[in-house]
């Protein structure tokens, strides 16, 4: 698998390191009262979709930054892949 | 129809003309007490020790497509109980101990080959590891022999030893594994299972579930509605597609796992040997292929194919410990999807939702555990406890801090 990085170009899938669903950007707030049942949603149940998956890698053997990539886990085709600091800050993660 | 050497000899003097079907092609009724979504071994496994050991009837078995077409004809074909954590230990052991007597149970030749498999030591830290898990399957009943690189010479010459990076110090011998014809398991299961009354029904897809007040009263299948007692999922692979369909998120993600086989040679290679300083395995089939695999390719997949660097991968960790591999060629390679759970530990569990249960996240140790798991999983649909040897495998072990994490990698499911 080629990934297309924002900044480097097509780069090959083992350069990087996969870490899963894109979802995980959104980490729960640790002083909420239901804190603890949402990180265990959090930290252990996933959806696991057949078809396309927002999922974060990064780029260990490169510029060590985090993408995040939409691939279809059925053909493994990537249809866009983006910086995931640039989608953190869309989605109101970090300012 | 009993198989024997008898029925051999009487069929080849006859002309081969007596011999039926090994399973009838059910069609489905209304209703059953058991449902199982699933024919593969597990599955088949599931209704087999329902009928015989809990004398339960009216079972029927849903397969979307062909009995044996899953991961059941898509492994390498290992038995072993070489596991550590007490979670663990006695639920594989018990599974060996079925292996042990499984022909005879099923009146099927399924080639169960107790040739022994061996984990090599490449370090002093390794072996310490080793001595201790060795102990702990001896602790549950298991049989464990620790071996120096003279024993191993002298019984796999070919092995390279002395290799500058990995050199082999020795080895965690267990006798009683082995391998075993993977499909035989699958069409054994089926036969004695339909022998003793189960309806498998093939081309039968699960589209969903009916729950009424909090209970799973049947499923919906591309054959129509089928009323069930209790329905049990044993889908390993797809179970977070299936399960969505009862609107339930697992502690599960599916990866691809790839295997390979080399062309027929001689007999080379007489038990399974695993590599200890990467991640390889291989053992030699009865028509001669060797049959090696690795690592999961560690993302997300539904598509039964990975990509070259896993390939290249396996292919170096095996030519580190026999070089002689590098002049077989490579006749096949294959992927199947396995459900990776969060501690690399199965689940054999009731659900929130009354009578539906679900068995999966075997992750890539499913074909070892299938007579264990189908037992199990049979003892918790017929009486609604977890078979003793089984009652780790919960899914609230994730919220209790109660993981079997035999590699203590966490929860990362790539890493297991």
């Amino acid at each position: 698998m080629l990934i297309n990085h924002p900044l480097l170009g097509p780069r090959d899938a083992s350069e990087f390191i996969y870490k899963g669903d894109a979802a995980l950007i959104h980490r729960p707030d640790p002083t909420a009262p239901d804190a603890q049942e949402v990180f265990i949603d959090y930290g252990y149940l996933r959806d696991n979709p057949a078809g396309a998956h927002r999922e974060l890698w990064f780029h260990e053997q490169g510029d060590r930054s985090w993408l995040v990539v939409t691939r279809d886990t059925v053909t493994h085709e990537i249809t866009e892949v983006e910086l995931a600091r640039d989608v953190a800050r869309r989605e109101g993660r970090s300012k | 129809m009993r198989y024997s050497g008898f029925k051999v000899i009487k069929e080849a003097l006859t002309g081969h003309r007596g011999w039926g079907p090994a399973w009838r092609d059910a069609a489905p009724r209304g209703s059953y007490d058991y449902v199982i979504i699933g024919g593969g071994g597990h599955g088949l496994a599931t209704a087999y020790y329902l009928a015989k050991e809990f004398g339960q009837a009216r079972i029927a078995v849903l397969e979307k497509g062909w009995i044996g077409g899953g991961n059941v004809g898509r492994n390498t074909t290992i038995i072993r109980s070489n596991y550590l954590l007490d979670g663990n230990e006695p639920f594989y052991e018990f599974s060996l101990k079925l292996w042990e007597g499984l022909e005879q149970d099923l009146n099927y030749n399924a080639m169960v080959s107790q040739r022994g498999i061996l984990n090599l030591i490449h370090s002093d830290a390794q072996r310490d590891a080793f001595v201790r898990r060795g102990n702990a399957m001896m602790l549950n009943g298991a049989d464990a022999d620790l071996l120096t690189a003279e024993q191993i010479v002298a019984r796999y010459p070919f092995l390279n030893v002395n290799d500058a990076r990995f050199p082999i110090k020795g080895g965690l011998a267990q006798h009683r594994g082995g391998t075993v014809r993977h499909d035989a398991v699958a069409w054994g299961y089926a036969r004695a299972a339909d022998q003793r009354g189960v309806d498998i029904i093939q081309n039968c897809e699960v589209t969903g579930f009916r729950i009424e007040e909090g209970r799973c009263t049947g499923v919906e299948t591309s054959r129509g509605f089928i009323g069930a007692r209790k329905v049990g999922a044993c889908v390993a692979g797809s179970s977070s597609r299936l399960m969505a369909k009862a609107d339930m998120r697992l502690p599960i993600e599916s990866h691809v796992l790839q295997a390979f086989v080399s062309e027929g040679l001689k007999p080379v290679l007489p038990g399974v040997i695993t590599f200890g300083a990467g991640h390889f395995y291989c053992s030699q089939s009865d028509k001669g292929g060797l049959v090696f695999g690795g690592d999961i390719d560690g993302y997300n997949s539904y598509a039964q194919r990975g990509n070259l660097p896993v390939v290249e991968d396996v292919c170096e960790g095996g030519m580190a410990i026999f070089p002689m591999l590098g002049r077989a060629r490579l006749l096949r390679m294959w992927g199947g999807i396995m459900d990776m759970s969060m501690d690399g530990s199965p689940i054999i569990d009731r659900t929130h939702i009354d009578g539906l249960y679900f068995n999966g996240g075997w992750c890539y140790g499913g074909f070892k555990a299938t007579p264990a798991s189908g037992f199990a999983y049979a003892h918790l649909l017929a009486t609604d406890r977890p078979h003793p040897t089984a009652t780790a495998y919960r899914f609230d072990r994730f919220a209790k801090g109660r993981m079997i994490d035999e590699k203590g990698m966490g929860n990362q499911p790539n890493l297991h």
